[in-house]
C-alpha cells in the first residue's frame, strides 16, 4: 500500500532535525529539574504519601492472612471482626493516600506546564522580528502546543509510576539477595544483555523519534498556512491537488515515521518478556538442580519463580516508560531549542528609560543587511529630522523605505552607524520605552480576534470608551463601527474578515491615534481607502501630524507635497533629500518619478 | 461514545488487523495462565521424582513459551500503534480534504489554531481509541466475564455478596466515563484557545511590537493558559476520586467474604480452602477493575476528541456543486444579478440588498463607495465564494448555484485585496491554479504583471523561494505575482479587488497599462477608488450601504449629480489644489531658470472627463 518513492520533506524540516542531531546536551534534561524546583516540597510530600498507599496495600493481605488463621480457623469472631476493622482502616488510609497523591502531582505537573509554556510565551515575545521570517506559526504551534502536551502527559503519569517501579525493583532485589545470592545473581546475569538491548534501542529510536516530531511539524506548517490561504484555495479551485499533495506526502511522510518509530518500540518491549523468559528458564534448570542437590529447599525455588515474575514487572513497565521518555525528551530538546534562540535585538544590560522626547530623529551613517544575506538593503543613511517634521519617503518598491522605518522602531538593528532619538542612541535605551512613544501603522492592517473597541483599545489600555469613540470620530471610523451589529462591542474574528481592507485600516489608524506618539510612522496606510474617507483621513492628519515627528511612506502626491521634507530613496541609499519645490528644480530623480508617476 | 461510533466507518478497512489485535491479546492472556501450570509440574514432578530431565525440559519450555509471548506482544504492540497510525492518516486527509472545501462564511468563523489542533491533538486522542482502547475493552470483557462465571458457578451466594460493591462500581464508572468526557471536551477546547492566540498573536507580532503590547499579550496568553491549567486540574481531580475508589471498592469485596464467609466456615458451613480460593478469584478481577478506570478515562479522551473531529466532519459544505452540476467549457463572461440580498451570517443588518444587474461579455464594471459599501460582498458572489440569501447570480445565463464550482471558478480569475502566496516558488505561485503551465505561458503572465523583471533579479529567479524560509518580497512585489497567479488563468471574468493599492506609482502604472490590455476580450470587474481608472469602465456602479445608488458611464453619471459627484469634485479639489502647487512651483522654477517647468503635463493625467 505504501508508495515506494522516499518522501523528502522540505528543507525548514530537516534543518530543524538535524540542528539537534549535532548537539545532544545532556544538560537539557537537567534543565527540566530547574522547572520542577519550585514545587520540591509538594515533590517529596507526594512521594511520601505515596510509599504509605505502597506499604497500605501491601499490608492488606497480612490482614486476610490474621483473618483466616487467627480469626476464622481459631473461630474468634470478636478477632474476625476487628481485623476486618483494621482492614478497612488501612484501605481507607491507602484510598486518602492515593487520592492526595494524584491531586498533588497534578497540581504539580501542570504547574510546571503552566510555568514553561508562560516562559515560552514571554520569550516569544522577545525575539526579534528575523526570527519570525524564518520561523513559521506552524512549527511556533508544534513547539508551544503539541510537545509541550507530550511532556505533561509524561509529567503527568510517568514520573510517579517510574519513581514506583525504582522503588519497587530496589525492593525486590534485596530481597531476593536475601533469599539466595546464587540465583539471584543468576536472575541477574540476564541484565547486561538489557543494557545493551536498551543503548540499541536508544540510539535507533532518537533518530526515529526527532523525525517524527519533524512530521508533526510540517503536518502543522502545511495546515497553518492552508488555512490561512483557504480563500485562494478555493478561487484557484485548487482543492484536489492540494489534498493529495497532504494525502501523499505531508500526511504520508507523517503516517511513515510514526511506523518506523512503531517498529522501533514494538521490538524493545517485549524483548523484556523475553529476558524474563530466559531468566525464570534459568532458575528452573540450575535452580532445580540446586534441590536435587539439596542446596537449596524446594519452597525457596518456588518463591524464586515467584519473584523472577515481581522483578521483570517494574522492568517491563520502565521499558514502556523509556519509550515515552525518549519521545518527551526530544520534544523538550526542540522547547528547549526554542527557547534558546538568541533575541537578537536586545536591550543593552544598562539600558535606560528614554524619557519623554520631543522626537529629533539622527541616522548617523546607518547601513544594514540581514545577517543571513550580505546583500545591503541601506547604505550610510544620514539624516537629521526636526521635532515636529513631516518625512515623505518615496522610492520605488523595494528600495529600502520600510526597512528604514523599521530601523527607527528598532526591530532590527544597523549593522553600521547609529540611529539618535532626541540624542539617545536606540541601542542605549530599552525597546518597551522607546516604542511607547511612536506610532506605527502598518500596510497590512492587523486586527486581533476581540471586540472593535479592544482592539483599537490595543494603543492604550487605560483608555475609556470616550477616548475610543473620539479617536474613531477623528479617523472617520465612528460611523461604520456603529453600524456594525454590536458597534464597538462587535467581535472581529481572526485577521479580521469581516471587515473590509479599509475598514480595517481605519482601525489601525484609531489605534495609532489613541496611542498619542511622538514619533508617527505610516507605511502606504491610506492606499486602500476610498476617496471619502482618505479625505476624512488626511484631514485627521494634519491635526494629527502637528508637533510630531511623523514618518510616511506615500504614494499620494498630496501627502508628499504637504511634507516638511521629501527623502527620495533608491536601491538603499538616500539620493535626494529637501522640500517639492527644492527636489523640482534639482530636475534629478525626484523630478522624474514625479513626472512619471505619482498620479491620484 | 456516540461520537466514536459514527467514526466506525473509519475501522471498517483495517478490521482484520483489529480482529487479529485482540486475538493475539486473549492469546498472550491465555499464554500467561500456562505458565503456573508448568512450574507446579516442575515442583510436583520434576523436583519429587527427582528427574534433571524434565526439568530441563521444563525450563526449556519455559523459554519457548517466553519467546512466544515476546513475539506476540510484539506483533500486539506493532499492530496497536499501525492501527492507529493509519485511522490517524485517514482521518487528517478526511479533515484536510473537508476544511478544504468548507465555506468563506465557516472560515471567517473559525480560527486556525482550533483547526489545527483538531487536526493534530483531537486525532491523536481518536487514533489512541482504535489502537488501544478498542482492543482493551474486549480483553477487559472477557477476563471480567470468566472471572464472574467462576465465582458463580463456586458459590452463587457468596458470589452474589462478593460482587455487591461491583454496582456501585459500575455506576461510578458510568457516571465518570459521562463527566469526564465533557471535562476532556472543555480541555480539547481550551487547548484550541491556545493554539489559537499563539497563531494569533505570532501572526500579528508586528503590531504587537510596533505598540509595546508585549506584557499585554502576556496577560491574554496567561489567561487562556490558566483556564487550560484549571481544566486539566479538573479532569485530574475527577480521576484522583475514582481511580483509588475503584481499589477500596474491591477490597470491600474481600471484607465482605471475610464477613460473611467467616462465620460460615466457622458455622461449618464451608472450608477455609474454599474461602481463600473463593478470594483469589475475587482478587483476579482487581486488575481488570483498575484497567477498567484507565480505560474509562481513555475513552472519555477519545471521545471528547472525536467530538471535535466530528465537528469538521459533519459541517455542512454549504457552498458546493449540486448534483448534475452544469460544467463551464466555453464561457462567454455574461453576468446577471436578479434582486440579489446577502446577509452574513450573525448579522442584523443585509450586506447587499436589491442588486438588479447584467454585464455583457467583455465590458468593463467599475464598482466605487465608501469601505464597507459592499464592493467586495458585491464581486465574491460571482464566484461563489457565498451564496446569496435571495435573488440569483447568473454567469451565461446558469445560475451559480447550479454550476459545477471548480469549472466556474476556473473561468474567474480573482486578485483579492490581501495578495497572500504560499511557501513554495514564485514560479509554483504563479501557477497555482494551472499547475500545466509551461514556462513561456509563465514567463508570460509575469511580464504582463510587471513581475518578470523583478524576478529574473533573485539569484534563482522563478525557483526562488517565497514564504517560511525564503526571500521576503514587498507588499507590491507581492501584489504583481499576485496578478501574474490570476492572469495565467486566463479567465472569462477578471475580478480586482483593490489589487494595485499597494504598489508605488511608477509600477502602478505599468501594471495599468498591462491590465488594460488584460481586459481587453474579459469580463472584468475593478474595484477601485481611483476615479482615472474608473473613468473609462463601460459601467460605474456607485454603491452605498449594500445597494447601488448610481449607475452608469462617467459622463451620465456627472451629469446626474448625487454621490458620483460628491466624489468627483472631491478628487477633482484634490487635483485642483496640487495644480495651484504645481503653478506655484512653475513660478519658482521660472524665477531660477529652470526652462522645462513642468506645467501642462498633468492635465492629461488627471482630467477625469
Amino acid at each position: 500500500m505504501l508508495v515506494a518513492q522516499k518522501i523528502t520533506p522540505p528543507d525548514y524540516v530537516t534543518q530543524s532535525e538535524e540542528q539537534y542531531d549535532k548537539s545532544v546536551n545532556p544538560k537539557t534534561a537537567k534543565r527540566l529539574v530547574a522547572y520542577a524546583r519550585p514545587y520540591m516540597g509538594r515533590l517529596i510530600l507526594s512521594t511520601g504519601l505515596m510509599l504509605i498507599a505502597s506499604a497500605a496495600s501491601v499490608a492488606g493481605p497480612y490482614f486476610v492472612k490474621i483473618a483466616i488463621d487467627s480469626g476464622i480457623n481459631a473461630s474468634n469472631t470478636i478477632l474476625l471482626r476487628s481485623t476486618i476493622l483494621a482492614y478497612l482502616a488501612i484501605s481507607v488510609i491507602q484510598w486518602v493516600g492515593t487520592y492526595y497523591r494524584v491531586n498533588i502531582m497534578a497540581w504539580v505537573g501542570q504547574s510546571i506546564i503552566f510555568d514553561l509554556r508562560k516562559k515560552l510565551f514571554a520569550h516569544l515575545q522577545e525575539l526579534s522580528l528575523g526570527f519570525y521570517s524564518r520561523y513559521s506559526v506552524g512549527r511556533v504551534i508544534t513547539r508551544a502546543i503539541n510537545d509541550v502536551e507530550t511532556l505533561r502527559d509524561f509529567l503527568t503519569w510517568a514520573v510517579l509510576a517510574i519513581a514506583r517501579d525504582v522503588f519497587t525493583l530496589a525492593l525486590i532485589i534485596f530481597v531476593m539477595l536475601d533469599m539466595d545470592l546464587h540465583l539471584a545473581l543468576l536472575t541477574f546475569s540476564v541484565l547486561p544483555i538489557m543494557v545493551l538491548i536498551t543503548i540499541l534501542f536508544r540510539r535507533a529510536s532518537r533518530s526515529a523519534y526527532r523525525k517524527a516530531r519533524a512530521a508533526i511539524s510540517w503536518v502543522n506548517s502545511v495546515l497553518a498556512e492552508n488555512v490561512n490561504g483557504v480563500r485562494v484555495v478555493q478561487a484557484f479551485s485548487r482543492q484536489q491537488q492540494n489534498y493529495e499533495h497532504f494525502r501523499d506526502y505531508v500526511n504520508r511522510y507523517h503516517l511513515e515515521r510514526a511506523i518506523v518509530t512503531a517498529r522501533i518500540s514494538s521490538v524493545f518491549s517485549p524483548s523484556v518478556d523475553l529476558l524474563g523468559a530466559i531468566a525464570t528458564g534459568l532458575v528452573v534448570w540450575f535452580g532445580g538442580t540446586a534441590v536435587l542437590g539439596q542446596t537449596i529447599t524446594a519452597g525457596v525455588l518456588v518463591a524464586f519463580i515467584l519473584y523472577i515474575d515481581r522483578f521483570f514487572e517494574p522492568i517491563r513497565d520502565l521499558s514502556r516508560r523509556y519509550d515515552a521518555l525518549q519521545s518527551t525528551m526530544i520534544g523538550w530538546e526542540r522547547i528547549m531549542g526554542l527557547m534558546d534562540t538568541p533575541v537578537e535585538v536586545q536591550d543593552a544590560p544598562q539600558a535606560k528609560e528614554l524619557p519623554v522626547i520631543h522626537g529629533a530623529v539622527t541616522f548617523n551613517h546607518v547601513s544594514f543587511h540581514y545577517s543571513d544575506d550580505p546583500a545591503p538593503i541601506l547604505t550610510d543613511i544620514d539624516l537629521h529630522i526636526h521635532p515636529g517634521e513631516t518625512v515623505a519617503l518615496v522610492g520605488e518598491t523595494g528600495a529600502g523605505k520600510t526597512t528604514l522605518v523599521k530601523l527607527l522602531s528598532r526591530f532590527h538593528d544597523p549593522t553600521e552607524g547609529h540611529i539618535l532619538v532626541d540624542g539617545y542612541d536606540l541601542q542605549s535605551v530599552t525597546q518597551l520605552s522607546l516604542r511607547k512613544q511612536m506610532g506605527v501603522v502598518l500596510q497590512d492592517p492587523f486586527l486581533f480576534n476581540g471586540s472593535v473597541a479592544e482592539n483599537i483599545r490595543f494603543g492604550r489600555l487605560s483608555a475609556t470608551n470616550i477616548d475610543i469613540e473620539s479617536v474613531a470620530k477623528a479617523v472617520g471610523a465612528h460611523e461604520f463601527i456603529i453600524s456594525l451589529r454590536n458597534g464597538y462591542g462587535t467581535s472581529v474574528e481572526e485577521g479580521g474578515v469581516m471587515l473590509s481592507v479599509g475598514q480595517r485600516q481605519l482601525l489601525s489608524f484609531a489605534r495609532a491615534l489613541l496611542a498619542d506618539p511622538q514619533i508617527l510612522i505610516l507605511d502606504e496606510a491610506t492606499s486602500s481607502v476610498d476617496t471619502q474617507t482618505e479625505q476624512i483621513i488626511q484631514k485627521a492628519l494634519i491635526r494629527l501630524l502637528k508637533g510630531r515627528t511623523s514618518f510616511v511612506i506615500a504614494h499620494r502626491l498630496s501627502t508628499i507635497t504637504n511634507a516638511d521634507r521629501i527623502v527620495v530613496i533608491h536601491d538603499g541609499k538616500i539620493v535626494e533629500q529637501g522640500t517639492h519645490a527644492q527636489l523640482l528644480i534639482k530636475h534629478a530623480m525626484y523630478y522624474d518619478l514625479y513626472r512619471t508617476g505619482f498620479q491620484e | 461514545m456516540k461520537y466514536l461510533f459514527k467514526l466506525r466507518s473509519y475501522l471498517k478497512p483495517y478490521i482484520w488487523q483489529i480482529l487479529l489485535n485482540m486475538l493475539i491479546l486473549l492469546s498472550v492472556t491465555g499464554l500467561s495462565l500456562v505458565v503456573p501450570q508448568i512450574i507446579q509440574g516442575v515442583i510436583d514432578q520434576g523436583l519429587q521424582a527427582g528427574e534433571t530431565a524434565f526439568l530441563i525440559r521444563s525450563a526449556l519450555i519455559l523459554v519457548c513459551i517466553g519467546t512466544f509471548t515476546a513475539v506476540l506482544n510484539l506483533g500486539q504492540r506493532y499492530l496497536t500503534e499501525w492501527i492507529g497510525a493509519h485511522m490517524g492518516y485517514d482521518l487528517r486527509n478526511a479533515m484536510y480534504d473537508r476544511i478544504q472545501y468548507l465555506s468563506f462564511t465557516y472560515h471567517d468563523h473559525s480560527t486556525t489554531g482550533q483547526l489545527i489542533n483538531r487536526c493534530i491533538e483531537d486525532v491523536r486522542a481518536v487514533q489512541s481509541f482504535a489502537g488501544d482502547s478498542l482492543v482493551q475493552i474486549v480483553q477487559l470483557s472477557v477476563l471480567s466475564v470468566g472471572v464472574v462465571a467462576v465465582l458463580v458457578s463456586r458459590n452463587p451466594w457468596l458470589a452474589a455478596v462478593a460482587l455487591v460493591p461491583l454496582v456501585p462500581m459500575v455506576m461510578m464508572t458510568t457516571d465518570f466515563g459521562q463527566r469526564i468526557t465533557r471535562l476532556f471536551y472543555v480541555v480539547d477546547n481550551t487547548l484550541g484557545d491556545l493554539s489559537a492566540q499563539l497563531q494569533e498573536n505570532v501572526s500579528g507580532v508586528q503590531v504587537v511590537r510596533s505598540f509595546a503590547r508585549e506584557s499585554h499579550e502576556i496577560d491574554r496568553f496567561d489567561q487562556i493558559n490558566r483556564s487550560y491549567f484549571n481544566a486539566r486540574i479538573k479532569v485530574l481531580s475527577e480521576w484522583s476520586k475514582v481511580m483509588p475508589t475503584t481499589n477500596l471498592l474491591i477490597t470491600m469485596g474481600t471484607i465482605l467474604i471475610l464477613m460473611v464467609g467467616g462465620p460460615l466456615v466457622i458455622q461449618g458451613k464451608m472450608t477455609v480452602g474454599e474461602l481463600v480460593a473463593f478470594n483469589a478469584y475475587l482478587l483476579m478481577l482487581s486488575g481488570p477493575v483498575q484497567q477498567l478506570a484507565w480505560l474509562v478515562n481513555a475513552i472519555g479522551e477519545s471521545e471528547a476528541g472525536a467530538q471535535r473531529v466530528l465537528e469538521i466532519l459533519e459541517h455542512k459544505v454549504e457552498v458546493q456543486s449540486p448534483v448534475g452540476a452544469i460544467s463551464f467549457t466555453n464561457l462567454s463572461g455574461r453576468v446577471e444579478f436578479r434582486s440579489v440580498s446577502l446577509r452574513y451570517r450573525d448579522e442584523r443588518s443585509d450586506a447587499l440588498s436589491g442588486i438588479d444587474l447584467t454585464v455583457e461579455p467583455n465590458q468593463l464594471i467599475a464598482l466605487i463607495g465608501q469601505t464597507g459599501s459592499g464592493k467586495t460582498s458585491l464581486v465574491n458572489l460571482i464566484p461563489r465564494f457565498y451564496d446569496v440569501s435571495e435573488g440569483a447570480v447568473l454567469v451565461d445565463g446558469v445560475d451559480v448555484r447550479h454550476a459545477d464550482l471548480a469549472s466556474l471558478r476556473r473561468n474567474i480569475g480573482v486578485v483579492l485585496q490581501t495578495s497572500l502566496l504560499f511557501s513554495d516558488t514564485i514560479r509554483e505561485n504563479i501557477s497555482y491554479g494551472r499547475s500545466g503551465a509551461t514556462d513561456e505561458e509563465i514567463f508570460a503572465a509575469a511580464k504582463a504583471a510587471q513581475a518578470h523583471d523583478f524576478i529574473i533579479k533573485f539569484a534563482d529567479g522563478y525557483q526562488t523561494a517565497v514564504g517560511e524560509r525564503g526571500v521576503t518580497l514587498s507588499g507590491g512585489q507581492r501584489q504583481r505575482i499576485a496578478i501574474a497567479r490570476a492572469l495565467l488563468m486566463n479567465p472569462r471574468i477578471l475580478i480586482l479587488d483593490d489589487s494595485t493599492s499597494s504598489v508605488d506609482t511608477q509600477t502602478e502604472k505599468l501594471i495599468q497599462e498591462a491590465l488594460d490590455q488584460l481586459m481587453e476580450g474579459r469580463t472584468t470587474f475593478v474595484i477601485a477608488h481611483r476615479l482615472a481608472t474608473v473613468r473609462r469602465a463601460d459601467l460605474i456602479l456607485v454603491m452605498a450601504d449594500g445597494r447601488i445608488v448610481q449607475r452608469g458611464r462617467h459622463a451620465e453619471l456627472l451629469s446626474q449629480g448625487g454621490l458620483y459627484k460628491e466624489i468627483y469634485d472631491l478628487q477633482l479639489r484634490q487635483q485642483n489644489q496640487m495644480l495651484e502647487d504645481e503653478e506655484l512651483e512653475a513660478g519658482l522654477l521660472l524665477k531660477q531658470g529652470v526652462t522645462d517647468p513642468v506645467k501642462g503635463r498633468r492635465s492629461s493625467d488627471w482630467s477625469l472627463s
